[in-house]
């Protein structure tokens, strides 16, 4: 009985040893930022703004792929060494760098333990010191529209929305309430406008959110998400 | 001496002998495995071969793969919970709807070598089989190029010579109208080759081939035309997008092509018109496998054969149904009341009046009267019969102070106020919310329902065929090539012929031919046949109509026959009976418009989902195949 015990020990012990020695290390740098205008985070819509990581030597191509979080964060943990980094076309309310062929352009990321990276790209507009109270059973936002691209490539806003949720989820997919107003009856972009009634919830607070949906690009850019109490 | 000679000669006559042996027995054919010559060596050898191909064609639905291709795009509800989350996904997945089987291709490239140099065949056969087989190939690139745009155009099978360096046999994408191109021109290479033969349903003929030709000429046209309006769907190759310039050029063939079969040219088809009931009638063309002149192409089913669907099992009215089990598809109200009225005008299924009050109705079928007899042929409206059964959908009671008492299982009993023993308070069909197979929207599908006795249960199934082509899409795409091309008298004339089957005795006049009006006649005649996913794609109504937004009520109810009309989450329809034995309305029907509670999401579709992902294995593997727009 005792020798079926060592045994075992054994046998446990050359298990445990193995599985150590048998397997990788996990990726533990960790790749994190925002993607940013100047500094300034961008508001993105959950799930929907895609980037892809790739890193070659490995026989096929293929991406890691991930998405921004609705306050512009991303990360990702990654092994040491050499990757490059771009932003799909046709995805975000920006505008990434491309090459001369129009395909994305790349960073080059090396990385060597953890780092924090910012993604800088161009927004077409930006939505500048957002109001968002309650007050009557609504709730109103006001704000401020900035168009950031002028140049040839310059695009009108479709429209601008102020949703409503009862989670941190605040999109057009996502809401208890929205109200809209186009592009065309935006009189002044410097004062903008827009005020939506709560239903009735279980809950004595909301999450809010504006978004802008520019003419011709799919993401909408978004202020941050407030909390407001009712 | 003798001895030692007797041996060697026996060892001689023993070397000899077995090295005949020996060669002979590497010679030997393998019994299980036919050569190219044996397989091409007789035309019901070769036919077996063929059928093989035939059954590896891609639908978009499929009565044998699975009821779940029907049911999604807000056009139903999918009543079973496992599958609720066609209703509760905010998007489609880029990867959705991708298909990129080159395997298929090179068995088809072979089939047609193989069978070109074949030399027991009779040169009718001949002809007949390679115009089937590169038929079949034609409508696999159209299912292709529908998905993925342009796709490396393979003609001829590949082979690879070993040499380490495989990049030769690397194709990039054709364009996506050449890849059209390459359909409609093998079209009209091959109909001359092909039968005229209204009979023949499953395998190819000259009217398949010209059905074939004007549906992917009309959708060529119309990514042409209608790509303007999203400029972003674009490859600067064109491996996506079609120039404008391009499109009468194929909006004219397609209403040739169209003509070719109407004029009776590729066979006398015509519209199904045998039953006096024009619901009825409607249902039946999905049913009637017997002199058919609607059907001009079909996945065939046969009984007891191995080869049946269980489409029914899946679909039938849960109510009485063979098998515990069906009632999965559940067509929505956005569908429903989209079916105009008989004077061609578009209203919503009227359950309260202008002022908001209710109104009542003697009877459940009441008030759906008075509308488009497709109505009745698609879906199992409350108050209707299937297999001669009523079907039992009904939501509760509602009583004098607007109460609703009802109960939650199928047939549950309560006991109403002022009486005393429990009765009946919700149908055995439904509507239940959350409970599977109950007719969560009010509805069950009709269309391709079988009622043969036997077709709902398991171990019988249903025979009934999947149309791939049919007469009435013929005269559908004419119309709208016809449309396009300026000819608003001709396309009136062929939608007046669709029409006048549904019951419309008012036809349409030239003033009436919209675009909204060719959009919203093939949604209601080709309603569940897996066209509305390709039709709002090449209109490049698809990001407009899934555009992600909450549908509310008011949503529901304004722009009815609208084809920008906003369809992202199924509504139902409810039915509830008065009980206020004061109110000359006791016992009539009310309607009240619901939303299913499981329905959480809202249909987007993206940029990025009109061409489907192609595979970052296939793009590793082909570095000259560029990836798609917006992914």
């Amino acid at each position: 009985m005792k020798s079926n015990i060592n045994y075992m020990l054994l046998l446990l012990t050359i298990a445990a040893a193995s599985c150590k020695k048998d397997n990788y290390d996990p990726p533990g740098s960790k790749l994190s930022g925002h993607v940013v205008y100047k500094g300034e985070a961008l508001g993105l819509e959950y799930d929907q703004v895609k980037f892809e990581v790739y890193q070659g030597g490995f026989g096929k191509t293929g991406p890691i792929d991930a998405v921004f979080s609705p306050d512009g964060t991303y990360s990702m943990l990654l092994f040491n060494g050499e990757y490059k980094f771009i932003i799909p076309n046709g995805q975000g309310p920006f505008k990434w760098k491309q090459t001369a062929a129009g395909a994305p352009d790349t960073t080059f990321i090396t990385m060597q333990g953890s780092q924090v990276l910012d993604i800088e790209v161009t927004p077409f507009y930006m939505i500048r010191n957002p109001q968002l109270t309650a007050s009557g059973g609504k709730v109103a936002g006001t704000f401020k529209i900035e168009k950031i691209i002028t140049d040839a490539s310059a695009r009108d806003v479709e429209e601008v929305s102020l949703y409503i949720n009862k989670t941190a989820f605040v999109s057009p997919a996502n809401n208890v309430a929205v109200k809209t107003m186009t592009g065309s009856d935006i009189t002044d972009p410097n004062n903008v406008n827009l005020s939506v009634a709560v239903p009735s919830l279980t809950q004595n607070y909301v999450f809010a959110r504006i978004g802008l949906k520019i003419a011709g690009v799919e993401d909408r850019i978004f202020s941050p998400m407030v909390k407001i109490d009712l | 001496m003798k001895k030692i000679f007797l041996l060697i000669c026996t060892t001689a006559q023993l070397l000899a002998v077995g090295c005949k042996k020996d060669s002979e027995f590497l010679n030997v054919q393998p019994t299980s495995i036919l050569t190219n010559e044996q397989a091409f060596s007789d035309p019901a050898q070769a036919l077996s071969i063929l059928a093989d191909l035939y059954n590896r064609q891609v639908d978009f639905s499929g009565l044998d793969t699975g009821w779940v291709t029907f049911a999604d795009f807000s056009e139903s509800f999918p009543s079973e919970n496992g599958r609720a989350n066609i209703v509760q996904r905010n998007q489609w997945e880029f990867k959705e709807w991708s298909i990129w089987d080159y395997v298929y291709i090179r068995d088809l490239n072979l089939f047609i070598e193989r069978a070109t140099v074949a030399k027991a065949l009779s040169e009718s056969d001949k002809a007949r089989f390679l115009a089937e087989a590169r038929f079949l190939r034609a409508n696999y690139y159209f299912e292709m190029v529908k998905r993925m745009g342009g796709v490396p155009l393979i003609t001829e099978s590949l082979l690879y010579d070993f040499s380490g360096d495989p990049t030769y046999l690397q194709h990039p994408r054709a364009k996506e109208s050449e890849v059209y191109d390459f359909v409609i021109s093998e079209a009209e290479a091959i109909k001359k080759d092909l039968s005229v033969n209204v009979n023949e349903k499953s395998r190819a003929t000259k009217a398949a081939v010209l059905a074939m030709e004007s549906r992917a000429a009309l959708y060529a046209g119309s990514i042409a035309r209608y790509g303007v309006n999203t400029p972003q769907v674009s490859l600067s190759g064109l491996e996506v997008s079609i120039p404008a310039s391009m499109a009468t050029g194929y909006y004219t063939k397609a209403l040739n092509a169209a003509k070719e079969i109407i004029s009776g040219s590729a066979g006398a088809y015509a519209l199904y018109n045998k039953k006096p009931d024009l619901s009825e009638n409607f249902a039946s063309i999905f049913l009637d496998k017997s002199n058919n002149s609607e059907s001009i192409w079909v996945e065939d089913f046969k009984l007891k054969s191995g080869r049946v669907n269980g489409f029914t099992v899946s679909t039938q009215p849960r109510f009485g149904a063979e098998e515990e089990e069906g009632g999965r598809i559940n067509p929505s109200l956005n569908l429903v009341e989209s079916f105009e009225k008989l004077d061609n005008t578009f209203a919503p299924i009227a359950n309260t009046d202008a002022l908001g009050n209710t109104l009542y109705y003697t009877n459940q079928l009441d008030i759906f009267a008075g509308r488009d007899a497709r109505l009745g042929g698609t879906v199992i409206l409350p108050g209707s019969a299937f297999k001669g059964r009523m079907v039992d959908i009904w939501a509760g009671y509602q009583l004098a102070n607007g109460t609703i008492v009802t109960g939650d299982d199928r047939g549950a009993q309560k006991t109403l106020p002022g009486q005393s023993s429990p009765v009946q308070v919700v149908g055995f069909d439904g509507p239940v919310s959350g409970k599977e197979f109950t007719a969560q929207t009010g509805f069950y599908l009709r269309k391709y329902v079988d009622p043969t006795p036997g077709a709902g249960s398991r171990g019988t199934n249903s025979e009934i065929p999947f149309i791939r082509y049919r007469y009435a899409e013929v005269l559908l795409n004419a119309a709208e090539a016809a449309f396009e091309l300026g000819q608003p008298d001709v396309a009136a004339g062929y939608l007046n012929q669709v029409r006048a089957r549904a019951g419309f005795t008012i036809p349409l006049i030239v003033s009436d031919i919209t675009f909204d009006r060719i959009v919203h006649e093939r949604r209601i005649e080709l309603a569940f046949e897996g066209h509305v996913l390709y039709d709002l794609k090449r209109w490049r109504l698809a990001h407009v109509v899934w555009d992600g937004n909450k549908m509310t009520e008011v949503d529901l109810l304004s722009n009815i026959g609208t084809a920008t009309k906003r369809n992202t989450q199924p509504y139902g329809l409810l039915p509830y009976r008065l009980y206020d034995p004061a109110s000359a309305n006791n016992g009539k029907w009310l309607y009240k418009i619901a939303m299913p509670t499981l329905v959480t999401g809202a249909n987007r579709f993206r940029l990025g989902n009109y061409y489907s992902f192609i595979d970052d294995n296939v793009r590793a593997n082909n570095p000259k195949i560029v990836r798609q727009p917006n992914q």
